[in-house]
């Protein structure tokens, strides 16, 4: 009998080794005469135990983390195909408290499939949500995502229900989905987590966009820096062709949807949604006039949707779940659950899902434990390098839109970057300076980046 | 501008092997809507870069003017206008690298290949460019090396991994 073994080719978990640990395992199992099947998942997000290697047991799935090449002989020494113990033994992988304490509802799937298994993805509720909006009216699926209260995760916060009824109401024609994955701001690896550890939860939200506003037409705009992500969604992508997911008859109901990655080229701009639709059209990224707005007169010309990745993948369990259950998620105005990440100067790095409403303090020092460097926090940056620096009497703020706003900060696309009191705070300011005149594209209908430069 | 498309009409004339990588970049995405960033990509991944003489050739093909394909090429920090070195060293340099003093990193790397950013190596075998997060901040210093992706460089384990790089050709 063979067993499971995990070992994920996360980004993360390989510039941290996991390859070599993958290769470890083969060579030892095979050493040892014994059958391993090795699954190669996505991250759980949980940075600081990468390279988590995991078995499926009797009893569940075990993890051990964070494991070397050095380690793996040791490991099966130790029994841990049967989840037996060691050093490095971490227990049952859901029972982590840094994992348990997590609400994860886009990334449920993230770190558990395997990333190009349409069968995988089944297997774990995937495309319950595309089979529910089949059979419901396109105005029923937009009224969905509006009940559900989601809202743009991309930065702006701007409710995605509103935005696909504008392209729902467009007269019939070509109509698009377009997907941000431009995911320019440092302290953010989210939307990268998700495409390659769950990207068909992606694909299958950009589905259900299609259905819900008739386009029958979707392009993830993916940054060039993410090599292992493009990987990633390219075998999801065509493996969802072959299972009947994607193209012109999806699961036999004669509706269609296609789907293509294409690749931005290193311009920070390029995240703002019209710069990213002119370069989707081969051009310089430069920030078109609004109106019109892109829903109505977005890529080429037609009404086009304009999400980001996190967006796009909440969908699926709203429709699967219903709008009510995801609402109830939150607090305020701030509805459903937030991909928060972690990182720069911090022990405990990395993506943890949670509802609206805890505070940055819990997320910085609970899930966190301070700085990698043991010495204080001296401030924060939040919402990337259009967003502000906080210092520690603000920590008691709640992670929502309106909290954060409320203080004169932005939540943007949920990266948080710690900084020890080492910093040179005016070092930074320079550094923001610098890089705001670098990737200016030159235009000036001034967003965000013309604000910064204080222009 | 006029400037930099008078010297690309004075580029050095592709070779016939880079040449006939263009035409088979052209043949695979001209057909495309709005192709000129796919084409591009394709250029860069055959070649390297982007040369000058290709930008008319580009141009014609696509029924663009010079200067628009110029207009983007210079537009768009990932396009390289002048051949690598064999082995690409990217070093990030965004803020939760920051938080982790990617600078002390940078300066390390500068001073062992003795070459600034944008720039490659006399022996031609590195080429140093600077990238603004590679979504690997909670693992900082980030670098990547011909694709690969590194966390927490040190200056000793960046010296190792060249050493790896050496080795392997
Ligand atoms: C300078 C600038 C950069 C941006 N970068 C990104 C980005 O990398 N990813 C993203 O999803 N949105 C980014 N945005 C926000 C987009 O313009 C847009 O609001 C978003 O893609 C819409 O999707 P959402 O409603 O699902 O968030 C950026 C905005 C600005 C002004
Ligand atoms: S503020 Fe800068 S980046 Fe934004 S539109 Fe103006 S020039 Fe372009
Ligand atoms: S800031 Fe360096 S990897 Fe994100």
């Amino acid at each position: 009998m063979s067993v499971t073994v995990y070992v994920p080719a996360d980004a993360t978990a390989l510039s941290l080794g996991a390859q070599s640990v993958a290769e470890a395992m083969a060579a030892e199992a095979g050493r040892r005469g014994l059958q391993i099947k090795l699954v190669r998942n996505g991250s759980r997000g949980l940075f600081w135990l990468e390279p988590l290697v995991e078995v499926a047991t009797a009893a569940g799935r075990h993890a051990y983390g964070p494991v070397t090449a050095a380690d793996v002989p040791g490991l099966f020494q130790a029994g841990f195909l049967e989840g037996r113990a060691h050093p490095l033994h971490l227990g049952p992988t859901e029972e982590i408290p840094a994992l348990k304490s997590q609400q994860r509802l886009t990334f449920a799937r993230v770190g558990v499939v395997d990333p190009g298994s349409v069968e995988d993805y089944v297997a774990h509720e995937g495309y319950a949500g595309l089979r529910r909006a089949l059979t419901m009216a396109p105005a029923d699926i937009v009224a969905a995502v509006t009940q559900s209260g989601l809202r743009g995760r991309g930065g702006a916060a701007f409710p995605t229900g509103i935005k696909w009824q504008t392209v729902l109401d467009q007269p019939p024609q070509q109509k698009y989905v377009t997907c941000n994955a431009d995911e320019g701001d440092s302290g953010t690896f989210a939307d990268r987590l998700l495409m390659e550890g769950d990207p068909l939860s992606l694909i299958e939200g950009m589905t259900i966009a299609g259905l819900a506003t008739g386009a029958t037409q979707g392009f993830i705009y993916l940054r060039v820096e993410y090599p292992h992500a493009h990987r990633a969604l390219n075998r999801a992508i065509g493996a969802a062709y072959a299972a009947g997911y994607l193209g012109p008859d999806i699961l036999g109901s004669g509706r269609h949807f296609d789907l293509e990655v294409r690749l931005g080229a290193g311009a920070y701009i390029c995240g703002e949604e019209t710069s990213m639709l002119e370069s989707l059209e081969g051009r310089r990224g430069e920030v078109r006039v609004r109106p019109p707005l892109p829903a109505v007169k977005g890529l080429f010309g037609q009404p086009t949707i304009v999400n980001n990745v996190i967006s796009l993948a909440s969908v699926p369990v709203i429709l699967q779940r219903g709008a009510a259950f995801y609402r109830d998620f939150g607090s305020g105005k701030s509805r459903g659950t937030m991909p928060l990440q972690l990182a720069g100067n911090v022990k405990r790095g990395g993506l943890f899902e949670r509802a609206f409403g805890m505070t940055l303090r819990e997320l910085l020092y609970d899930y966190g434990g301070g700085t990698a460097s043991g010495r204080p926090i001296r401030a924060i940056q939040v919402g990337g390098p259009l967003g502000a620096y906080l210092p520690e009497s603000q920590f008691d703020t709640p992670i929502d839109y309106e909290a954060l706003s409320g203080i004169g900060a932005l939540l943007g696309h949920g990266g948080v970057v710690v900084f020890d009191d080492t910093v040179d705070m005016a070092g930074m300011a320079r550094y923001a300076m610098e890089f705001c005149a670098k990737e200016s594209c030159g235009k000036c209908t001034p967003c965000r980046i013309g604000s910064t430069r204080g222009g | 501008m006029k400037a930099a498309i008078s010297s690309s009409s004075a580029a050095q004339p592709l070779s016939p092997a880079d040449r006939a990588q263009l035409e088979q970049a052209l043949a695979r995405y001209r057909e495309h809507p709005g192709p000129l960033l796919q084409v591009l990509h394709a250029v860069q991944e055959r070649l390297g870069y982007v040369p000058d003489a290709a930008i008319a050739v580009i141009a014609e093909s696509l029924n663009l003017s010079r200067a628009e394909v110029h207009g983007v090429v210079t537009f768009y920090h990932h396009f390289r206008r002048t051949r690598p070195g064999q082995h690409v060293v990217q070093l990030c340099q965004a803020e939760a690298c920051r938080a982790m003093h990617c600078e002390t990193l940078t300066a390390h790397v500068k001073r062992r290949l003795g070459i600034d950013f944008h720039e490659t190596t006399a022996d031609g075998r590195f080429t140093l460019e600077p990238v603004y997060c590679l979504g690997n901040c909670a693992c900082a210093p980030s670098a990547m090396i011909d694709g690969e992706l590194h966390a927490k460089v040190t200056p000793e384990r960046f010296d190792a991994l060249l050493a790896q790089q050496e080795a392997r050709k």
